[in-house]
């Protein structure tokens, strides 16, 4: 049997970042429930399809999974259980925000079956966390890492954002070294990325946000590698660290290019070759599903070609890079037969670095990853 | 084909200026004689060409015909032929200008007259062909209608007091127009039993049938199966087709004396039946031909490379296409460092240039690099040869050059006068020589400069438009050459002087004018992995140095699930991106790059 990973997106918020692009609603409490049936429903209409596959990984996001009542999460995990094959030793994930959290929900989480969680922190600095239109304070992440702790989690993530409105340097420094002196198993370290259609967005273009120099933005992803590095932390992905044996495997799946089912609003799925998407508009949502039909909106058909191409963009952000020997097993030619001549053109400008058996981009490469990965296009 | 006597038959341009509305009055004579129902016009009709209609200005000539019942009863053949507005296009006016008894003068009755206009009044005029002024856009609130004719009869001395008052836009009075082509423009002369002598005044190659000559009958008849004559190149053909052109290609049995209309001959070959030529009757040809028109001189050259990925032939293919009905148009291949293989091709003007890289662009799907436009410099070298030099890179060593010339026009720039302070610091700018100014009214002068054309092909008509809101207008001619302190300027970009930026400027603009590319270069060009200096140098010497800062960034921080598409896809756009550049050593320079260099500066 195959191994599958699934996505379930929560597209609820008691408010709404100003950085934030995800599908997302505030003030829609009283369509949950109707959305957590049509969840149900989604998941039964691929339950015949998916016999032959058996789940290895899940993840609940969104969202703030952790905004609604945790017996909804409770009720999609066990129809999961009830009715697909699923691995013994299953990764099951869900994102929190501080200051949605209490005993009594990461209680009913962790018989659910979830065993890993991500808190979004975004960083330690109360006036920034302000300015993201984050509702939470530092404070409130302590109390809800120490409840994460007592209730027994024991491999916890933590997403930063740097590169923030008004952080300097020392700013994003100090958000580095408290978190690890806080123990975390896993840190997702992002630079901040101004999406289009975010009020972010707009007071960007207006010249209205102070955001640090590139130069001094790079300076810092360095020294918190380097950092990092010190402290014990693996880093696996361009914005991924991890104390050894933690790496996250579901994004694991997506960055090797296998196969998934994402389900609820806007979700993204990989599987037989095929690369679909649902409907974004929660109404249509509900509606395609309450007449027992998929909400999915497109679909994009995946040559091999560009898997290959896909398998390596996404193989060339994790820090190991390309395993040869994997590639040649999975499309039965040698990686240097297809890019010979983007990999020297790269090794030579001082991106890409290659052993007997990785092909991985340097330091400088990781900086400039997307000028690499374009050549690796068909 | 029509059984209408020559006495019936008026043969008409239209004069006016870009946007006084002569496309939009063709329509509704149009219209209004009936040819096409309102519902099948898309507008503008006569526009052919996509490009024509986008930028609302008639390119290629093309001639129209329409049958009108006038009020005396009788019906009348009017032949309408196109012509351009455009001070580049002077040439393409008096070609179709020789084909007509008269020509319909438009004026703006807001605007007044314009210089553009004046100009190919005075074409009209030398013709001796009959101006019937029409005043047009009269239901607009600012016209200003008695004004403007008064204008008209002060400024050219033609009678404007029978002019139609007409607005086109919403089809006000075009009966009055068409009745005043009907009374006014003479009919053709010419006997149908003469030998044949025939005008070639445009022509079009069609993959099917070969050239198709539009054509003005003076005298004789011609029709299918004739043996015929062009006189100027001695090349012999027999008719196959002869037609007249309503909306469409319509075959006839003949044409005669007084008739315009189109003809194929199975002619495969444009230089065969080239525009301006006569065409006779092999078996019984006329003594002389017709005047034609006087040899077309580009004033201004340019490079043209195919871009990233397209092919030297092709691009040679297409250049010889559009000259079949561009006369103006002359290039030949030539290499450049930079850009590789391309061609050097000579221009009426700038516009011209733009129109043939678009005209590339739609018409052909071909991509091309256009590198900066230059006049013709002559170098007199030290040992007393001259050199018509139009390629930067072919100037000789200074210690090689005796002295430069370089080429003047006088210009008349015609404006309401608020604006003569600031077209006086303008002209004064480009170097221009004042020569004097004319009142044409209390609120209108025009004003006559002696200016160098490098100036004028640079970035004047911009500059002008942009210092009077568009109000001002120009026309130029040439004058002559005059000795001037000319140098090379060249873009090192990287370390690397790069052939396709090098200019021929005056010494006193050439610290201003190296700064500003380098400048704008370093807007247009991308970061790098590694910093790229850009300099602007005279010989040895660095006269302006910019610094595009190496690139430290280019990755996404998040990629999961739903990202893995988008993130593709954004990869690929930026591929897309890589692919209109230009690799010039190890630096990418994006083909907007060559065209940057020669925009209108604000500042």
């Amino acid at each position: 049997m195959e191994d599958l990973s699934i996505y379930i997106h929560i597209p609820f918020c008691n408010s709404k970042c100003y950085y934030c692009d995800f599908i997302s609603f505030t003030g829609q409490e009283n369509k949950v429930e109707a959305y957590i049936s049509s969840l149900i429903t989604e998941l039964s209409l691929y339950k015949k399809d998916l016999k032959d596959y058996k789940i290895k990984t899940i993840f609940i996001g969104g969202g703030t999974p952790s905004a609604i009542d945790p017996i909804y999460i409770y009720r999609v995990l066990d129809y999961l259980y009830s009715n697909f094959n699923t691995h013994e030793d299953m990764e099951v994930s869900i994102e929190l925000n501080p200051g949605t959290l209490s005993l009594e929900k990461l209680n009913i989480y962790k018989q659910a079956g979830i065993n890993r969680v991500s808190i979004g922190l975004q960083t330690f600095n109360n006036n920034i966390l302000g300015s993201l239109g984050r509702r939470h304070h530092a404070e409130e992440f302590f109390s809800s890492l120490d409840m994460v702790k007592e209730v027994g989690f024991n491999n916890i993530n933590v997403d930063l954002i740097f590169g923030l409105p008004d952080q300097n340097l020392t700013d994003g420094m100090i958000d580095i070294t408290t978190l690890v002196q806080l123990g975390v198993h896993h840190i997702s370290y992002y630079s901040l990325i101004i999406e289009p259609n975010t009020p972010m967005y707009k007071w960007h273009q207006e010249g209205k946000l102070h955001l640090m120099d590139e130069d001094s933005e790079r300076k810092l992803y360095h020294q918190v590698k380097e950092f990092l590095k010190y402290e014990g932390y693996v880093h696996y992905e361009i914005s991924n660290f991890s104390l050894d044996g933690y790496q996250c495997k579901h994004n694991m799946v997506y960055w090797n290019i296998k196969p998934y089912l994402g389900v609820g609003l806007s979700s993204h799925s990989y599987l037989m070759g095929k690369r679909f998407w649902n409907t974004s508009k929660l109404n249509d949502y509900l509606d395609s599903l309450s007449e027992g039909n998929l909400p999915v909106e497109d679909e994009e058909l995946i040559s091999k070609e560009i898997e290959i191409a896909e398998y390596c963009i996404f193989g060339l952000r994790l820090i190991q890079g390309i395993n040869k020997r994997e590639f040649f097993n999975r499309f039965g030619v040698d990686l240097r037969d297809i890019y010979g001549h983007t990999i020297e053109k790269h090794k030579k400008a001082g991106l890409l670095i290659e052993d007997d058996r990785y092909l991985r981009l340097t330091d400088r490469g990781l900086d400039l990853a997307n000028l690499v990965e374009v050549d690796f296009l068909p | 084909m029509h059984n209408i006597k020559q006495e019936n038959i008026r043969n008409f341009s239209i004069i006016a200026h870009i946007d006084h509305g002569k496309s939009t009055l063709a329509d509704r004579l149009i219209e209004q004689t009936g040819m096409l129902t309102t519902r099948e016009m898309q507008s503008q009709v006569l526009d052919n060409m996509d490009l024509e209609r986008e930028r609302g200005i008639t390119i290629k000539l093309k001639a129209v015909q329409l049958i009108y019942k006038a009020k005396d009863g009788e019906d009348y053949i009017l032949n309408l032929i196109d012509t351009p507005g455009h001070v580049d296009f002077n040439y393409e006016v008096s070609r179709s200008l020789a084909a007509c008894e008269g020509a319909i003068l438009i004026i703006d009755a807001s605007q007044g007259i314009e210089a553009q206009t004046l100009a190919n009044v005075y074409l009209a005029l030398d013709q001796d062909l009959e101006i019937l002024p029409v005043i047009n856009k009269i239901d607009l609130p600012s016209a200003r209608p008695d004004e403007v004719k008064r204008e008209v009869e002060d400024i050219i001395g033609i009678d404007c007091e029978d002019a139609p008052l007409i607005s086109a836009k919403e089809g006000i009075n075009i009966e009055g127009v068409l009745e005043a082509i009907v009374n006014k423009v003479p009919a053709p002369q010419g006997d149908p039993q003469a030998p044949l002598k025939a005008l070639i005044f445009d022509s079009v190659y069609d993959s099917y049938k070969g050239v198709i000559c539009y054509i003005r009958v003076f005298e004789g008849t011609i029709k299918p199966g004739m043996q015929i004559k062009m006189m100027a190149t001695g090349k012999e053909f027999e008719v196959t087709e002869v037609g007249i052109n309503t909306s469409k290609h319509v075959v006839v049995d003949k044409l005669e004396a007084g008739d315009v209309g189109f003809i194929t001959a199975s002619i495969k070959n444009v230089k065969e039946a080239t525009v301006g030529d006569t065409i006779t009757d092999a078996e019984n040809p006329t003594p002389e031909p017709l005047p034609g028109y006087k040899k077309v001189v580009p004033m201004v050259y340019c490079g043209i490379y195919p871009a990233e990925g397209e092919d030297f032939n092709t691009v040679r293919d297409a250049l010889e296409k559009l000259q079949v009905n561009d006369a103006a148009l002359v290039f030949e291949p030539e290499t450049s460092a930079a850009l590789g293989f391309g061609f050097r091709c000579g221009f009426l003007g700038l516009l011209h240039m733009e129109i043939i890289q678009e005209r590339l662009d739609r018409e052909f799907d071909l991509n091309v690099i256009t590198t900066a436009p230059s006049v013709i410099y002559k170098v007199t070298t030290t040992d007393g040869k001259v050199l018509d030099i139009q390629n930067p890179s072919n100037l000789p060593p200074p210690s090689e050059i005796e002295y430069m010339e370089e080429p003047i026009v006088t210009a008349s720039i015609m404006t309401p006068t608020d604006y003569v302070g600031a077209i006086m610091e303008l002209c004064q700018n480009k170097r221009g020589t004042f020569l004097n100014m004319e009142y044409l009214e209390e609120t209108r002068v025009v004003m006559h400069y002696e200016l160098p054309l490098n100036e004028v092909i640079y970035d004047f008509f911009d500059a002008l438009k942009s210092k009077t809101r568009g109000y001002a207008s120009l026309d130029y001619e040439l004058k002559g050459y005059q000795e001037s302190n000319l140098v090379k300027l060249d873009i090192l970009i990287n370390g690397e002087a790069v052939d396709a930026f090098s200019l021929i400027v005056h010494e006193d603009k050439a610290y201003d004018r190296g700064r500003s590319i380098a400048e704008r270069l370093r807007e247009v060009i991308p970061r790098h992995q590694f910093a790229v200096p850009i300099q602007a140098a005279i010989g040895s010497k660095i006269i302006a140095r910019e610094t595009i800062r190496a690139l430290r960034k280019d990755v996404l921080a998040k990629c999961y699930g739903g990202d893995i598409s988008r993130k593709r896809k954004l990869l690929e756009k930026q591929k897309e991106g890589k692919k209109r550049m230009r690799q010039i050593g190890s630096v990418e320079v994006p083909q907007e790059a060559f065209l940057t260099v020669l925009k209108y500066d604000e500042k």
